[in-house]
């Protein structure tokens, strides 16, 4: 039997789907098999799509895809949805818009939970980006809820983020606010046949026009309505262009770079978690901490020395 | 520490418009901290089966209304047995007549749940013949 990773860089759906699970679940198999992928990954468009719920964003994905496919691009397809945070449990519902995609060989969709990472992503998604990547992948396109001031991480992972906004969402304060509203590389007003399209895309020039004042590049605005597919390709066009800016600013460089420091914080922070609450000889040692803590003989700073100093040694 | 959530499909087959049921049913597992993976209306057993590689799934449930059961939860089971997914559970849901279920078992489909089953005996089932 040929081993995972060399099925994975095959592009075998299955190979590709358990491999992710492996690494969903945090199970030990999977790092094996992510040191083998390194090497065959980096080729792949990373293209973020983030947007409050209901913007349309999977319907927008369904169609850019359409697009990528026909031009004979393969596409891998994230799509996170929240997990929740009382049972654990998630409903992954971005499929429904997407369930015409699925025959086609060419596109592989995976939905997932966010596990309880904040931020708007998974831990494991740096991971599946690789996955995807390494299995031949031409464009990988991660979709994620972003709502406000928090759900910005999507941009450590993606070359190019798409922040989609709808008509009719907030006055000028709102777009002024810090957050997903920074994070874009190219604004898509979608569902632009509605009314009040003129002042959202006003009010997002105006932003535009301050924060890209003293840059050399303007943050595009297209207006789309993805499911009359209108404005598609001129929003295809954009992600080219602006992967072309990054190439010849040396920005991709350094965009990458960031993303493998996240990924590389990512995984020590589990390892050493793992490391530290996994291990059976700690589990007593915490217990009686906690015990410590709580009867006032020792503070939690003090506590925390005594546990990294034994795992360092 | 190994993190292993169960993951469902809920699918429609077929062409009836009506899912109700299914969307409680997905509703109910997500609250007993499954991952469920919704995919609408109107699905084929191909587009069924593709779905389910592609998301790992554990489980895959059928809702049915229309009275194509005996042929498209048989299509599901068989070809997700094709694709070598032996180890899905495959479990269905909506209007079956009493006399079909045995049949329905025999072709794979692991149990089936009519209407007014409470949604507990679905979380238990699961959780007690899941196969990975």
């Amino acid at each position: 039997m040929k081993d995972l990773a060399e099925k994975v860089h095959n592009g075998d759906p299955r190979a590709i789907a358990r491999m992710i699970t492996l690494s969903e679940n945090n199970d030990p198999k999977a790092f094996d098999a992510m040191k083998k992928i390194h090497p065959h990954t980096g080729k792949a468009h990373i293209i973020g799509v983030t947007g409050v719920m209901g913007s349309g964003k999977s319907t927008l994905i369904c169609e850019l895809t359409r697009i990528f496919r026909r031009q004979g691009k393969t596409v891998g397809i994230i799509a996170i949805d929240p997990t929740s945070p009382f049972s654990g449990g998630a409903l992954l519902g971005d499929r429904v818009r997407m369930m015409e995609l699925a025959m086609d060989e060419g596109v592989f969709i995976r939905s997932m939970g966010t596990r309880g990472m904040l931020g708007g992503l998974t831990s494991a998604v740096y991971d599946v980006v690789e996955i995807l990547d390494a299995s031949g992948k031409d464009i990988v396109i991660v979709e994620t809820v972003g709502v406000g001031q928090a759900e910005v991480d999507i941009i450590k992972i993606a070359d190019t983020t798409l922040v989609v906004v709808v008509p009719g969402l907030g006055d000028s304060i709102q777009t002024l606010k810090a957050g997903v509203m920074e994070i874009a590389d190219i604004y898509v007003v979608n569902k632009s046949d509605r009314s009040g399209v003129n002042q959202a895309v006003a009010e997002i020039e105006s932003l535009v026009d301050i924060t890209c004042a003293d840059k050399d590049r303007k943050i595009p605005i297209i207006q789309t309505i993805a499911n009359q597919k209108k404005g598609i390709s001129e929003l295809i066009e954009e992600i080219k262009l602006h992967k072309k800016y990054l190439t010849e600013s040396n920005i991709f460089e350094s965009q990458r770079r960031m993303r493998y420091q996240a990924e590389l914080v990512e995984i020590i922070q589990k390892r050493l978690m793992n490391l530290i609450f996994d291990e059976e000889r700690f589990k007593e040692k915490i217990d009686d901490l906690i015990d410590k803590i709580n009867s006032k003989e020792i503070d939690p700073y003090t506590a925390a020395d005594e546990i990294l100093n034994s795992v360092i040694k | 520490m190994i993190d292993k959530k169960i993951r469902v499909l809920v699918a429609k087959p077929g062409l009836d418009g009506h899912d109700r049921g299914a969307k409680v049913v997905a509703r109910a597992l997500r609250d007993s901290g499954m991952e469920v993976i919704y995919t609408g209306l109107h699905q084929t057993a191909d587009m069924i089966v593709e779905a389910a590689i592609q998301e790992d799934v554990d489980v895959v449930g059928l809702s049915l209304l229309s009275g194509a059961h005996m042929t498209l939860f048989v299509d599901v089971a068989k070809l997700l047995k094709n694709k070598g997914l032996e180890d899905v559970l495959v479990i269905g849901g909506g209007i079956i007549p009493e006399e079909d279920i045995p049949k329905l078992k025999k072709e794979g489909i692991s149990a089936v749940f009519g209407p007014g089953t409470p949604c507990e005996q679905i979380v238990d089932f699961i959780n007690k013949n899941v196969k990975k």
